[in-house]
């Protein structure tokens, strides 16, 4: 890069916040010079590991003979449970679940046992297969269908929540009705899959190259795994390959497992996962089964509800108790229950142990919500949105009391029916309703659907100690910045955001904002890069940290030229200290000269949270992030396959710290959650053997999946109420749920072969194979009904 | 022919390689990376179906030096001898300015996590060379071998179809070095088989046909390898010793296509893409079939030989020629014989083929003017994925409008790509109407037994099955509106 040479004239910095910007990295992305973790030049003498899994989903291991492995070519050593220094869990909830190797017995198909170093890749793979293991294989529970809330094993605590009294509303009401719903689970594709490389240091140290969405986390659990403090360890990432929460807590074992081999042999070790064992061996979203029974009046209002939320834990409790958790927190999604009642059910299976996936839980929830307001729909004969606007939390500025969630937190920002109605318009929703209407009337094998489907999303980690950041800058004497914080990068342009922040607190062009690699060496304690959190944050923190800068430098230049402070003013690149102007990098200059730190480390937490998970009851999220998302389908009716023919979509964020950015996480999560909803099928045999395990049996989207055509737009009017970092709000997970209008347009063209009498229950994933199943079901019940 | 030549020579991006110690099975993706330190080419899947290892493979041709996308993760090094490799390190300008196609990626935030984008821009490339102002189909043909997790595409696309306004091609690597790059791949070729290794370690590169025949009957249990795009999952996911291996991948008289008497022979070599351009005009149901088969990197890898000769049940090409009485001719030395593709197809994993015997071509019987032809592939997911069901149809009627004869083959359905013999005698000599249909569909029972899979379950298989019979029917009677969803307008 060239030196930059500011503008002094400019009116506006470049790349200050709320103007779009391109990502930080991506001239690097499109010449392929982007270091991810598998691109860092290695050490001389690295060695390369790769894993033994479990051939059977549930077993005591009877002999583990691996003398074939340790003879193999290449094969430097085998590491077993008994090989981890420290303590062989990574469980992130305390539970002490989650074993590095497999110690005695695996609990799913897939689970590492052992661990092979050897001198190349190849090797180790090549190698790791040659194990022989003698199972006693004990019964597998594979799927969550049959089990019992009472009498099932669950692997963590679950969470009831209570408003009023859901059963006697229900009874009282003048309709009421019951279901279940199945909707699957999904795998996060990350592109670039799970990868580790640890470099041995002096005495206890190890420093981990590692993708990973929680640097701090990671270093933990390496730390206790190896049995030394947290001070010799430090983890690293400059960017990841994609993450959707795959890489929140999955990133450990690897880490663990490469930090441990390499201890034990002084040398570097990677551990790189080949996409079938990634998919096999890591968590995925979970799968739920929703059981569902609603009462309401004659006009379609919901008047009490009741919902059970199993969901497939899969071995270990993992993060699948706050999963369900904010299943439950969304099972309103943006609808008022005068009477609730929900409870999760987190079941043990002899599967692989799900995990977080962007959205954690909240889609499934509100997947529960919109299956009861299409029941309530076809019941009293109205179209869907009908409903959904009849239900809808009280807007902000209005209260008429049905503003109170299912934990008792009042919904104060709510934008959900002025966001709708402006979709409404903008898609032309009643007119292609009707048009719709006509051409199925009249078209024997295809059929056209449509639904609009509202979010509201929750922000903040309900876990409140999560909700804290810390941002590490330096300004340097040539004026320059150096900007660190504790967030990741996995493709969100998280760090062009934060610097950004950085920019337009000291006024200067974003070139002069250096974006750093993640390192628990800087920021330590961080949380990881979830729960849309990562701006809201970070931002403040970085912010923070800017300003105790500046303040430094505002109180020398007032000082030093004898004049109060308010006559200090930062401009574009420059200062205007009383009647002059001078550079930034001159006051910065002359601060050095005179001793003023210009070095600071920012903290953020966020104000106004609480969450008593005994009574259910708090004020879980700092505020809500809204959006909405009507689409179109055409359906075949006979094989089920379908095209997306339009989707339009508004999307709230309120003052857009660069709504460039923003705009591509509403679309890529838009198409991510229509992915799960369709195509992405997990599917695993009786066996437990989990048979979708890379790209040529499972599907996500590709381009020729998205919408034919594709409406994006951001509101230009909204703004956090609260003083988030300059009014924005988090982008991360609110737009995968836009996903569900897909869904619901597939179920609403199903209902048409029962000319809309028969809620078509259409379950998730929609494969063409459920919408093909479900158009014969609605055609045998039609015509048995007549 | 002469004395065989014991190394690989190709040009990878500007450099003259010369490799002697190259492994059977080493796939470029590795040698790039590992080799090489070229890591802007990234493995995501290791498999060809996500193309975040896409580069670009030139060869020498009957139109001259023409580029196509690959995947350089199933992709054998041994199969790029004379052919010049494109990684995404050869586009920027010396000044390290930004090709086109990558500036626009740029501006139109067609990245996000990057992981991917070296891939796209790859696919991106090979499309703007050959059709500089790209239609969104275009576009999305192009990427149906690229998988992106992050955008959503929307950002991608709208990058693709601005890159025509960004100009310059001359300032392309490959446009400005096209004369010279021809050049030194004609003096690579010396005409000689090339041989590497011994045992475990061996491949062959033959030097003609005739020598391909002589290879294989000296050594029968030697491992075929065209386009790999099947072969190179074995290594990969299997780990496999393919050893020895014969590359038959760069054969110019496996890739001849000609068409006499109504007949279109194609050689096994023969690329999808390229059967796609000489098959579109004269059987466009199998032109629209092949836009549906695998990615462009796989197509433009992978051969219609490979697809018969390697006997999935799930292949999409066997059913359409089974339909079409499409005859195979097999090779052993200098022994040829022909036979009906739907006899090559013994059971699961088992062909007509002796040891030491290859395919050599596949004959194509056009279907007459008065015949009706249709091709149908049911999959989870539109495109680049792997067939739940796919049925192939061939009908002629009489004056009268009776059936006088009727083909029709599944894939999916059974071990083998397989004929629909009750269905088809529950039609012929009946009148084509829907009741004559309706008892065909019944028939089909007596056909398939489908099984259950992670793709479809029987029950689905079964119905789709008889429905897509039924499509057949509404469509060759003219039935009005659509009769199924498309993503593109009908030109």
């Amino acid at each position: 890069m060239t030196t930059h040479s500011p503008n002094l004239k400019a009116q506006k910095i470049a790349g200050g916040v709320h103007t779009g910007q391109r990502h930080d990295s991506a001239h690097k992305h499109v010449a392929g010079t982007a270091v991810y973790i598998d691109d860092i030049t290695e050490p001389a003498g690295t060695l390369h590991a790769g894993l033994g899994l479990s051939t059977v989903a549930h077993g005591v291991l009877k002999s583990v003979d691996l003398s074939a492995v340790r003879a193999a070519p290449g094969v430097v050593a085998v590491l077993t449970h008994e090989d981890v220094p420290g303590v062989n869990d990574i469980s992130p909830s305390a539970m002490d679940d989650d074993p590095v190797l497999a110690e005695g017995r695996v609990e799913f198909h897939g689970q590492p046992i052992f661990c092979v170093v050897a001198q190349t890749r190849d090797q180790a793979r090549r190698a790791a297969r040659l194990a022989r293991i003698d199972y006693e294989e004990l019964p597998a529970v594979v799927d969550i269908r049959d089990l019992d809330a009472d009498k099932d094993r669950q692997v963590t605590s679950p969470l009831t929540l209570r408003r009023g009294d859901a059963a006697a509303a229900i009874a009282a009401a003048p309709r009421r009705v019951k279901g279940r719903m199945r909707l699957g689970g999904q795998d996060h594709f990350y592109l670039e899959g799970q990868v580790s490389l640890a470099v041995p240091g002096e005495d206890d140290e190890v420093a981990v190259y590692c993708s990973t969405q929680g640097p701090s986390e990671t270093q933990h659990m390496i730390a206790r795994a190896l049995g030394v403090p947290s001070h010799a360890v430090t983890v690293e990432v400059r960017r990841m390959g994609g993450g959707f929460g795959g890489k929140e807590t999955q990133a450990n074992q690897c880490a663990a497992l490469a930090a441990i081999a390499a201890k034990k042999l002084g040398r570097a070790v990677k551990l790189r996962l080949d996409r079938d064992e990634d998919m096999i061996a890591t968590g995925k979203r979970h799968d739920f089964a929703i059981d569902y029974d609603v009462g309401f009046d004659e006009e379609g209002r919901i008047l009490g509800v009741d919902y059970t939320f199993a969901l497939r834990a899969g071995f270990s409790a993992d993060l699948s108790g706050p999963v369900g958790d904010r299943a439950l927190f969304h099972c309103d999604n943006a609808y008022f229950y005068p009477h609730v009642h929900a409870k999760s059910v987190p079941f043990y299976t002899n599967t692989v142990s799900n995990t977080a996936f962007r959205g954690f839980g909240g889609p499934q929830g509100m997947v529960g919500a919109e299956r009861v307001i299409d029941e309530v729909a076809f019941a009293v004969g109205k179209d869907p949105l009908e409903i959904r606007k009849l239900n809808f939390y009280d807007e902000m500025g209005t209260d008429t009391g049905r503003n109170v969630t299912p934990y008792h937190q009042k919904v104060e920002d709510c934008i959900v029916a002025r966001i709708v109605a402006e979709l409404e318009a903008s898609a032309d929703y009643a007119r292609r309703r009707r048009e719709i209407a006509a051409f199925n009337a009249n078209s024997r094998v295809v059929r056209r659907g449509i639904a609009l489907t509202p979010v509201k999303f929750g922000i903040s980690f309900t876990k409140t100690e999560a909700n804290q950041a810390g941002a590490l800058v330096h300004v340097y004497t040539d004026g320059s910045v150096h900007m660190n914080h504790g967030g990741t990068e996995m493709g969100q342009g998280l760090h062009m955001k934060v610097a950004q922040v950085v920019a337009e607190e000291f006024q200067i062009d974003i070139e002069r904002v250096r974006i750093t690699a993640t390192t628990t060496a800087k920021v330590p304690n961080t949380s990881p890069t979830a729960a849309s959190s990562g701006a809201d944050l970070n931002g403040m923190a970085a912010q923070d940290a800017a300003r105790q800068i500046k303040r430094r430098l505002i109180d020398f230049a007032a000082e030093a030229h004898q004049i109060p402070r308010e006559q200090v003013v930062f401009l574009p690149n420059r200062v205007r200290v009383g009647n002059e102007e001078i550079t930034f990098d001159e006051l910065v200059r002359q601060a050095y000269m005179a001793r003023v730190q210009l070095s600071a480390a920012g903290f953020y937490k966020t104000p106004k949270i609480h969450w008593n998970r005994a009574e259910g009851r708090g004020h879980a999220f700092y505020y809500f992030a809204y959006g909405a998302a009507c689409s179109e389908v055409s359906v075949d009716t006979l094989t089920g396959e379908y095209v997306v023919e339009r989707a339009d979509i508004l999307h709230d964020v309120g003052r857009s710290l660069n709504p460039a950015i923003d705009l591509g996480q509403v679309e890529g999560g838009f198409v991510q959650g229509m992915g799960w909803l369709t195509t992405e099928e997990l599917w695993w045999d009786d066996r437990g053997r989990l048979r979708t395990h890379a790209p040529s049996t499972y599907k996500i989207p590709l381009a020729s999946d998205r919408p034919k055509i594709f409406n994006v737009a951001l509101t230009d009017w909204s703004q956090a109420c609260e003083p988030t970092i300059h009014r924005s709000k988090a982008v991360g997970e609110p737009p995968l749920p836009l996903g569900l209008s897909v869904l619901h347009a597939l179920s609403d063209a199903v209902a048409s072969v029962a000319d809309n009498r028969v809620c078509p229950r259409l379950d998730a994933p929609a494969t063409p194979e459920r919408v093909l199943m479900a158009v014969e079901r609605l055609k045998a019940e039609a015509a048995g009904a007549r | 022919m002469g004395e065989a030549r014991r190394e690989i020579r190709f040009l990878l991006n500007g450099e003259d390689v010369a490799l002697r110690d190259v492994r059977p099975d080493e796939t470029l993706l590795d040698w790039l990376r590992l080799r090489r330190a070229l890591k802007g080419t990234k493995e995501g899947c290791a498999e060809g179906d996500c193309g975040a290892c896409t580069v670009l493979v030139g060869r020498l041709g009957r139109d001259g030096l023409t580029y196509e996308s690959v995947n350089a993760c199933i992709r054998f090094v041994g199969s790029l001898d004379g052919c010049h490799v494109v990684t995404v390190e050869h586009l920027a300008g010396a000044n390290g300015a930004l090709h086109p196609v990558q500036q626009a990626m740029v501006d139109f935030h067609g990245s996000q996590c990057g992981f991917c984008t070296p891939g796209f821009v790859m696919s991106l490339y090979a499309l703007w060379m050959r059709t500089p102002d790209p239609s969104v189909a275009h576009i999305e043909t192009a990427l149906q071998g690229n998988l992106c997790r992050c955008t959503g595409y929307e950002a991608i696309v709208r990058a693709a179809r601005a890159v025509s306004s960004y100009g310059d091609a001359g300032r392309d690597p490959l446009v400005a070095e096209r004369a010279a790059v021809t050049a030194r791949l004609q003096a690579m070729r010396d005409g000689r088989r090339v041989e590497i290794g011994e045992g475990r370690e061996r491949l062959v590169v033959p030097a003609s046909l005739d020598d391909l025949a002589a290879v294989l009957e000296a050594e029968p249990k030697a491992t075929v390898v065209a386009g790999s795009t099947d072969v190179g999952l074995w290594v990969t996911k299997m780990m496999r010793d393919i050893a020895p291996v014969v590359f038959i991948g760069a054969l110019r008289e496996l890739q001849a296509m000609s068409e006499k008497d109504g007949v279109v022979t194609i050689g096994a070599g023969v690329s999808y893409t390229a059967a796609r351009d000489f098959l579109a005009g004269r059987i466009p149901a199998l032109g629209e079939l092949i836009d549906r088969i695998g990615g462009e990197q796989v197509r433009n890898m992978g051969t219609l030989g490979g697809n018969i000769a390697n006997g999935s049940p799930i292949g999409d090409t066997p059913p359409p020629l089974i339909a079409l009485d499409a005859t195979l001719t097999l090779r052993k030395g200098r022994q040829r014989r022909t036979i009906l593709l739907e006899d090559f197809f013994i059971a699961y994993g088992r062909q007509d083929r002796q040891p030491g015997e290859f395919v050599e071509a596949v004959h194509v019987p056009l279907p007459a003017a008065h015949e009706k032809f249709a091709v149908y592939k049911v999959t989870k997911r539109r495109d680049e994925d792997i067939t739940a069901v796919l049925g192939a149809f061939r009908l002629a009627l009489g004056d009268d409008g009776t059936v006088a004869s009727v083909r029709i083959a599944y894939g999916g359905m059974a071990a083998t790509p397989k004929r629909a013999p009750a269905v088809e005698a529950a039609l012929v000599g009946r009148p084509w109407t829907q009741a004559s249909v309706e008892a065909a569909m019944a028939a089909c029972e007596a056909d398939f037994s489908p099984l259950t899979d992670m793709r479809a379950t029987a029950g689905y298989r079964a119905l789709v099955a008889r429905n897509l019979l039924l499509r057949f029917f509404l469509e060759t009677t003219g039935t009005p509106g659509p009769l199924g969803v498309s993503r593109y307008e009908v030109a």
